[in-house]
């Protein structure tokens, strides 16, 4: 028995919407919880405050800088590459069996657990560069951990930008270099961008690859070759070892705010971009 | 007018893979005067055009054998400068392509490229480009605002306006109003009539009447090879060869 196309096209919207529904719920859920619990100790002192008895009283400012330069390295250092290998794959080289090869272990890059980084940070960067716990070595690991992101996300971006605006360009008498700088990166920059959120998002959010290479000091850095603890590590150690909750989910609320303001100052800033040139 | 020959074609045979596209082409185009190429699809006319600049050098599997000679010099020469062939050969496109920037930098895209950085020039150069492809009055209160939310005509001439501004010596158009309206057929037609007076111009087109209407020459092509190639109006009225006769009186194609 056929049963009707209006019936089953109601039934479908109905579970794609219940879909999308569940999915929002359960997202606004998690923020709202950890607001709820956290915003209570969140203030300014907290923030810019030195933590006192590892943690249980005092604000979290060396976490939050320590937060910022790690992942700033971490970005520095993978968007270069990452962008760099992207434009190479796509613009220099023809489909082959070489590239097919680095596509895909960039997929499987991608696919390995956080914590088999920090292990290969630790071994590599900690021990055999004697770069210790420090900004540098976790910095490094997070990067090699994100690159596969940054250089998918990146071709694919750039293998959205339309071929007649390379010819026309070529046309004109540009070299395939100034092609890449004038046309099709500005074209490509929004899906760039989303891929370096991305990255900067995972770095933020990263605990096994940073306890590992980057450490847990609470001192305030003074150079990248000293040992931080970012938030994600702090809230870890914070919950784990029963220090303080209260202060744990004060971390977590500041950490989730950041995510969102990033991903809301970018998503702005792409939108601007976009509506100039289209 | 001069008769000089501007580009010529000794044996130019172009093959994608094992597939050969152009047969032996042997062409003399004449400097200041518009070429029409006409001619069914698939008969070789974009290929030929998209090898006067060597833009099918960017596709993997073209090969060109014999030679193209511009002015003179073999432009498929291992040293000869490809990027400086594409600044004294200018395209346009079937469809209008603007780059996704404002109608300035459009235009001023090719000057910069060449290294122009005087910003008195380049507005000099905006003005006359613009005003040439006769689209200046349309645009001129904003040379700020981006060139995709032109109408297809009006992004059409400012193409147009983007390879004048590169100041070449040929220009070559890919069947430039196959998606334009007739008004927008008519100015850039008009604009083509008066650009032949600095220019050497080549027209590929479907439409045989375009071409009977613009070209001083016409050249006919049928599956590669170069059928009849004259003047307009005897090609159009006593054409030598029959299949010439059967295309333009619309009997096949």
């Amino acid at each position: 028995m056929r049963i009707p196309p209006r019936y089953t096209q109601t039934a479908a919207k109905l579970v794609m919407g219940l879909a999308t529904l569940a999915t929002l719920a359960i997202l606004v859920f998690i923020i709202l919880f950890v607001l709820e619990k956290g915003l209570p100790v969140v203030g300014f002192k907290f923030l810019l405050s030195a933590p006192r008895d590892m943690g249980k009283a005092g604000g979290i400012f060396p976490v939050v800088v320590g937060t910022i330069l790690l992942t700033l390295v971490a970005i520095l250092i993978a968007t270069p590459l990452g962008v760099g290998t992207a434009i190479y794959l796509t613009e220099y080289t023809r489909e082959s069996r070489a590239t097919r090869i680095i596509r895909f272990g960039a997929d499987c890059l991608a696919g390995i657990p956080s914590i088999i980084f920090g292990l290969f940070g630790f071994i590599f960067f900690v021990t055999i560069l004697q770069m210790g716990w420090s900004i540098l070595s976790g910095g490094l690991t997070l990067a090699f951990m994100i690159l596969p992101t940054i250089i998918r996300t990146s071709e694919e971006a750039i293998k959205s930008v339309p071929n007649s605006y390379r010819e026309v360009s070529f046309s004109l008498g540009a070299t395939r270099w100034e092609t890449v700088q004038k046309v099709v990166l500005p074209s490509a920059l929004p899906g760039i961008v989303t891929g370096v959120m991305l990255g900067v998002g995972r770095s933020i959010g990263e605990t096994a690859a940073v306890i590992f290479t980057a450490g847990s000091s609470l001192r305030m850095p003074s150079s990248l070759f000293d040992s931080v603890r970012t938030m994600s590590v702090h809230f870890y150690i914070l919950a784990r070892e029963g220090i303080s909750t209260e202060n744990a989910y004060g971390t977590a609320a500041i950490l989730v705010i950041t995510i969102l303001l990033i991903n809301l100052t970018a998503y702005g800033l792409m939108n601007r971009f976009v509506a100039k040139n289209n | 007018m001069n008769n000089a020959i501007k580009i010529a074609t000794r044996d130019l045979k172009a093959f994608y893979g094992p597939e050969q596209l152009l047969m032996s082409l042997n062409m003399d185009i004449q400097a200041n005067q518009i070429l029409g190429i006409i001619g069914p699809s698939g008969s070789g006319k974009t290929t030929f055009l998209r090898s006067l600049n060597r833009l099918n050098d960017l596709v993997h599997g073209f090969r060109i054998e014999g030679s193209i000679l511009l002015d003179g010099q073999d432009i498929y020469h291992p040293d000869f400068d490809v990027v400086a062939l594409r600044k004294r050969v200018g395209m346009l496109f079937a469809l209008p392509v603007p780059l996704p920037k404002s109608i300035y930098e459009n235009v001023v895209y090719g000057p910069r490229l060449s290294g122009i950085g005087d910003w008195k020039k380049l507005d000099r150069l905006v003005e006359a480009s613009l005003k040439s492809a006769f689209i200046w009055d349309e645009v001129k209160d904003r040379l700020g605002s981006p060139a995709m939310r032109l109408s297809g005509g009006q992004q059409q001439r400012l193409c147009l306006a983007r390879i004048l501004a590169q100041e070449p010596e040929v220009i070559l158009l890919d069947e430039p109003c196959s998606g334009l309206d007739p008004i927008s057929t008519a100015k850039i037609e008009e604009a083509l009539t008066i650009l032949k007076q600095k220019y050497t111009i080549i027209l590929v087109t479907n439409n045989t009447k375009q071409a009977a209407r613009v070209a001083d020459q016409t050249a006919f092509f049928l599956m590669g090879s170069l059928i009849e190639y004259g003047p307009t109006s005897d090609l159009f009225t006593v054409p030598q060869d029959k299949r010439t006769n059967d295309y333009i009186t619309g009997r096949f194609g």
